[in-house]
């Protein structure tokens, strides 16, 4: 695999057999159709390992698409050419008003939707005109589960596994649903809304375990991932991002690469006494697995208080990755990308897992857009960070140095309190936040939907009082340079560079789709749906959807055998709380200073999730 | 003779004002003991079916609305408590914006400090048992404050934050709506 010429190569046969060799449940999930193998163009770039990113199916089944997270749909039908006459299909209401991060899933036939907060699961019939609703499932969650939610009451995804749904709810639940009934199979309490703790992120399912993180950076909620059993939803294992190595599932089998991450007790030790108790280090984002090694991988959020002043040291195990044995939870191990942030950069973007040519062979890694504006190519293996290379405007650090792994920051942009520290770029919401990028294994390029964005940031002490805000800090955020808020790049990682890129007037916060079509989708806040040429970015379709678009776009094979794209909108999450919370732009420090930022969003779009679904007509 | 008649009616209308002026701006350093600190009387319906008329401002609102001590105690609490971290200065983020003109659950004095002291079901937490009587009548005087709604003598010209919001002094003045209009 290592030469893939000119030529036309078939990666997904390799792909199928690496799948059943690996034991790994998923791709049990019936076809309606053929096999789709993503057809590779050019030289040498980067691949998806074949056993966590194997063959399309034509389903969709996790927000990351596979394990490999690559939100790639190797679907072709829809192309540069025919796009012009992509027309709406149908539509569905979500009956909610909040900010919708979570991709539809598409599982034969039906299609699954998770909504943000009462999170009601609906199953729609995709066999019958108009798809209408097979059942709906509402969960119930706790209403004063919104009043500890930070930056909206969203939900980025549900997953399917083996005939079941399984989603997290607002107030700190899992739940396992029948994906043909509609009927709950099991639920977990895992979080406790009195000390803040709240649940937002989509699962990760695989080797009979379903991986839980929890959220609450803000209000000094402990972070930790929990993987449940997949059949009865009992805790296998739980493993805390800051405290005791005990606590961490730090053992023996323990080598981070960095001399810094050695130690012992560093959970504890790196922080002021009992700080770590109420140090966050959360894990709302993203998860990644290699079946082939039995490893997951994912990040952990920002140390809390955001006023650095009050938690001397590097605050471990916050604002890293982590690699573990999902069979145990023991850490193999973790990368600090931000020790001591100062800047509430949550290291919990998407792990994109890819082979890429090196020496005569291919070597094994990660894609990490990270929030701290570095694009990080880490060795899966050992978590050796390869290069970490600029992919937006940064004055805040100088770069990582690659001997010892760390961070280079800037001394005069590092905020104290009593003062206001001025012009931090990227802002608090990094380069890019939570919405992941897309991976073609067609172009080898890595598309990313992120931001532009700087900030004034005066800190004061924070006091903790549980199930209250843990903060410490006024912001107020801006335009970065060129005055353009958002920017999608499609970024070359084997040549560290950017390919092109399109300057967008506000945040994005959508996610990104690659299709085998050469065809990359993403929206806007003010409520665009666009279809871009993978290849230079020109813009070849759009359509204006009745809200802001933050959620994840999706493709599909209906039971017709055509390829749909689904996308959902409903503008919210913290870029947009300012439109789905109503608040009032007079207040600079709204939102936790995202407000400054798009004072002018409600005038350009309207609160409320509504499904679109497009295809070509026959 | 009569100059002497002026001097007193001139002297005792000023006492009478001093006195005024001094039960305006009474300070309530010393509360009741928890538990008896329950706002009453202070329901945010505003439909009162059969004729009803809406129950009497609380007593107590008068000690605190237009009090620039109050607001000013109540200002510093609400960075203290962490109100901020949820309402932020005014403008809202986890928890809904206090300087416009919408009261979910009423925006008299009496109201807003039963939401203070009870909670709300969306999220807002309960602090009875942890603020005092006069701490919640503070912390609800600087929030109506918030939304302009005292007069601009009362309320503070400096701003509880170094990068954020403008004092309320230079900020303009909504239009109360609903419930809020209630003569206070």
């Amino acid at each position: 695999m290592r030469r893939v010429g000119t030529a036309v190569t078939v990666i997904g046969v390799l792909a199928a057999a690496s799948a059943l060799i690996s034991c790994n449940k998923n791709p049990a999930a019936k076809s309606t159709g053929p096999l789709i193998y993503a057809k590779i163009e050019g030289g040498p770039h980067a691949l998806p390992p074949a056993a966590a990113a194997p063959a399309d199916d034509g389903n969709w089944t996790m927000p990351g698409k596979n394990y490999a997270s690559t939100r790639f749909s190797a679907l072709s039908q829809i192309t540069p050419a025919n796009i012009g006459k992509l027309a709406l299909a149908f539509t569905f209401s979500t009956g909610t008003t909040k900010g919708f991060e979570a991709p539809p899933l598409v599982v034969n036939g039906t299609m699954y939707i998770i909504t943000p907060f009462p999170n009601y699961l609906y199953a729609l019939d995709l066999t019958k005109p108009g798809a209408p609703a097979k059942w709906t499932f509402k969960p119930k969650p706790a209403a004063a589960a919104q009043g500890v939610a930070c930056c909206d009451v969203v939900n980025r995804g549900a997953v399917y596994d083996d005939g079941k749904i399984f989603f997290n709810t607002l107030d700190g639940q899992t739940f396992a649903v029948d994906a043909n009934s509609g009927q709950m199979v099991w639920r977990t309490q895992l979080g406790d809304i009195q000390k803040g703790e709240t649940i937002t992120m989509a699962p990760l399912v695989a080797d009979g375990k379903v991986l839980v993180g929890n959220s609450g950076g803000e209000m000094g909620v402990r972070g930790w991932v929990a993987a449940l059993d997949e059949g009865s939803g009992k805790i296998a294992w739980k493993a805390y991002a800051t405290g005791p190595d005990k606590e961490v599932l730090i053992g023996p089998r323990f080598h981070p690469f960095y001399a810094s991450d050695r130690g012992h007790d560093l959970g504890v030790k790196s922080w002021p006494p009992d700080a770590w108790k109420i140090g966050g280090a959360n894990t709302w984002g993203w998860l990644s697995y290699d079946p082939e090694t039995h490893q997951v991988f994912y990040g952990t959020g920002n140390p809390g208080p955001w006023n650095p002043d009050q938690r001397p040291g590097d605050n471990k195990w916050s604002t890293g990755i982590f690699a573990r044995d999902i069979s145990t939870g023991e850490a193999l191990w973790y990368y600090q990308a931000s020790p001591h942030d100062l800047f509430d950069h949550d290291n919990v973007n998407e792990l994109i897992l890819a082979d890429i040519p090196w020496g005569n062979g291919r070597r094994p890694v990660i894609f990490h857009p990270g929030r701290n504006g570095y694009f990080y190519v880490f060795d899966r293996r050992t978590g050796q960070v390869l290069s970490a290379t600029p992919y937006g405007y940064i004055n805040s650090s100088k770069g990582v140095d690659l001997k010892s792994g760390r961070l280079i920051p800037v001394a005069e942009k590092a905020p104290k309190s009593g003062r206001v520290t001025r012009d931090i770029c990227p802002a608090s919401p990094g380069a890019k936040d939570w919405n992941p990028s897309a991976f073609s294994p067609i172009t080898g390029l890595v598309y990313i939907p992120h931001l532009n964005l700087c900030q004034d940031e005066g800190n004061m002490q924070a006091n903790y009082i549980s199930g209250t805000p843990y903060v410490g800090a006024d912001v107020k955020m801006y335009a970065g340079p060129g005055g353009n808020r958002g920017v999608f790049t499609a970024w070359d990682p084997i040549n560290h560079r950017k390919v092109w890129e399109i300057k967008e007037d506000l945040p994005l916060w959508s996610p990104a789709l690659a299709t085998g079509g050469n065809l990359i989708f993403y929206g806007t806040m003010d409520g665009w749906f666009k279809a871009v040429d993978a290849r230079n970015g020109k813009l070849l379709w759009q359509f204006k959807a009745g809200s802001g678009i933050i959620g994840q776009p999706i493709s599909y094979r209906g039971p017709d055998g055509r390829q749909y794209i689904a996308v959902i909108c409903g503008v919210g999450g913290w870029a947009g709380t300012i439109v789905s919370g109503q608040m009032d732009p007079r207040d600079p420090t709204g939102a936790l200073g995202f407000a400054n930022a798009v004072k002018d969003l409600p005038m350009k779009t309207t609160a409320g999730g509504m499904l679109y679904v497009f295809t070509l007509p026959r | 003779m009569s100059s002497r008649f002026r001097a007193s009616l001139l002297f005792l209308g000023a006492a009478a004002l001093t006195l005024a002026a001094c039960e305006r701006e009474e300070h309530h350093s010393r509360s009741k003991p928890i538990g008896e600190t329950v706002p009453a009387g202070s329901s945010p319906q505003t439909i009162y079916p059969g004729g009803s008329v809406p129950p009497a401002l609380d007593a107590r609102a008068k000690l605190f609305n237009n009090n620039a001590n109050a607001i000013s105690m109540g200002q510093t609490l609400y960075q203290q408590m962490n109100c901020v971290g949820c309402h932020s200065h005014g403008g809202g983020g986890m928890g809904p914006p206090l300087m416009d003109d919408q009261w979910r659950y009423g925006g008299r004095i009496d109201q807003i400090a039963t939401t203070i002291a009870e909670g709300r079901p969306n999220g807002m937490p309960a602090w009875r048992g942890k603020l005092t009587e006069d701490q919640i009548w503070d912390l609800a005087a600087y929030v109506r404050s918030m939304s302009g709604l005292p007069s601009k003598d009362a309320v503070s010209s400096r701003s509880e934050s170094m990068s954020g919001p403008t004092p309320q002094t230079l900020t303009a003045k909504p239009q109360p709506t609903n419930s809020d209009a209630a003569p206070q």
